[in-house]
């Protein structure tokens, strides 16, 4: 990854983190925050199933999809984020340790 | 501040020592240089996008597909900024330097109390412990992934789609977000074997867009179905003197 890109992507970022303190002294956003907020959540979905599933533009093996689904179910019962991310890695090591791709 | 809170944050900070190292990790055993995942740690200071840019510049995508993609996760700290807009009061140089602080976990440490003063110092106090333990531990991570054989073999790759998962799954409480969700998913999906890597997760924004024209929980059905509650006048016009009074930089 070239510095350029790091740098446009932090530039980037911290322009959206100083945007909100600043806009919020001049205009009142308040009816913007939740649908930006929902339309985040579902691009990081989307994100997460991608990752999951695929590996570039193939499948990634059954071994993945199933720690991270387990993860899900976890997080969907309120676990705690170390539980939930440990139980990713542990059931997908665990499966490729038995073999499974 | 109260221990509740202090072990909360201490909590979350093993929590994202945990994936700061396996993000060191993946970017070494993926064979990025060192001084991108330190450098892009301190600058960028964002999990999701970090992980994603990487994701992306790993499976072969594009560099321009990582920031675009990087920078769409990120917009959401503009609204997540406006909502603890009053954390940064006091000299210029405070607000510079703690937008730098922002992240979902910021937010929402922030987001639990009401009190002006306690919710200073749970962002500051969060936000402070986080950029240390987060750039301390991908350091680790790029020194330790390059000793590790096969980073795969510990499941890691697995434990960045959990890490998202965790990370938004409170938010998926409001069911026009869940469907929009699993459109956008559906979409990116099928999108995946015929589309360069990256691209599919933006395309998700189609499904996406519609909740930009949602001006919230209320809209919709309970307008339409009851007559009564289209007249009634939000508070929401009254607040904007509030906010300007808060900040006291010149």
């Amino acid at each position: 990854m070239p510095l350029l890109a790091v740098l446009v992507l932090a530039v980037g970022t911290y322009a959206f983190r100083l945007a909100g303190p600043l806009a919020a002294r001049r205009f009142d956003l308040e009816r913007l925050r939740a649908p930006l907020a929902a339309v985040a959540v579902v691009l990081l979905v989307a994100l997460a199933a991608t990752s999951a599933l695929a590996e570039g533009q193939h499948f990634a093996g059954w071994a993945r999809p199933t720690g991270v689904a387990v993860a899900a179910v976890l997080a969907w019962r309120r676990a705690s984020f170390v539980v939930v991310v440990l139980a990713a890695a542990g059931v997908t090591a665990g499966l490729r340790l038995l073999g499974v791709p | 501040m109260d221990r509740g809170t202090l072990r909360d944050i201490g909590l979350v900070c093993v929590a994202d020592a945990l994936v700061g190292v396996s993000f060191g990790a993946i970017a070494l055993a993926g064979g990025i240089p060192l001084w991108v995942p330190v450098v892009m740690s301190v600058l960028v200071f964002a999990g999701g996008a970090q992980f994603a840019a990487l994701g992306i510049v790993l499976a072969g995508g594009g560099a321009a597909t990582a920031v675009v993609t990087g920078l769409v996760l990120n917009a959401r700290l503009l609204p997540f900024g406006l909502a603890v807009a009053d954390v940064y009061e006091g000299p210029w140089w405070r607000r510079l330097l703690g937008a730098q602080l922002l992240t979902d976990e910021t937010a929402a440490f922030t987001f639990r109390h009401e009190d002006a003063r306690q919710r200073r110092l749970a962002y500051w106090v969060c936000g402070i412990a986080l950029f240390v333990v987060w750039n301390l531990s991908v350091l680790v991570g790029a020194y330790a992934g390059s000793v590790l054989e096969d980073v795969n073999a510990l499941g890691l790759d697995a434990a960045f789609p959990a890490v998202l998962l965790a990370l938004i799954m409170p938010a998926l409480t409001e069911r026009r977000v869940r469907l929009a969700a699993l459109a956008g998913t559906l979409l990116a999906l099928a999108a995946v074997p015929f589309l360069p890597p990256g691209v599919p997760v933006l395309l998700a924004l189609a499904a996406a867009l519609p909740l930009l024209a949602h001006d919230g929980p209320r809209g919709g059905r309970f307008r339409r179905s009851r007559g009564r509650e289209v007249a009634a006048p939000g508070p929401d016009q009254t607040q904007p003197r509030a906010d300007q009074t808060q900040s006291g930089v010149p």
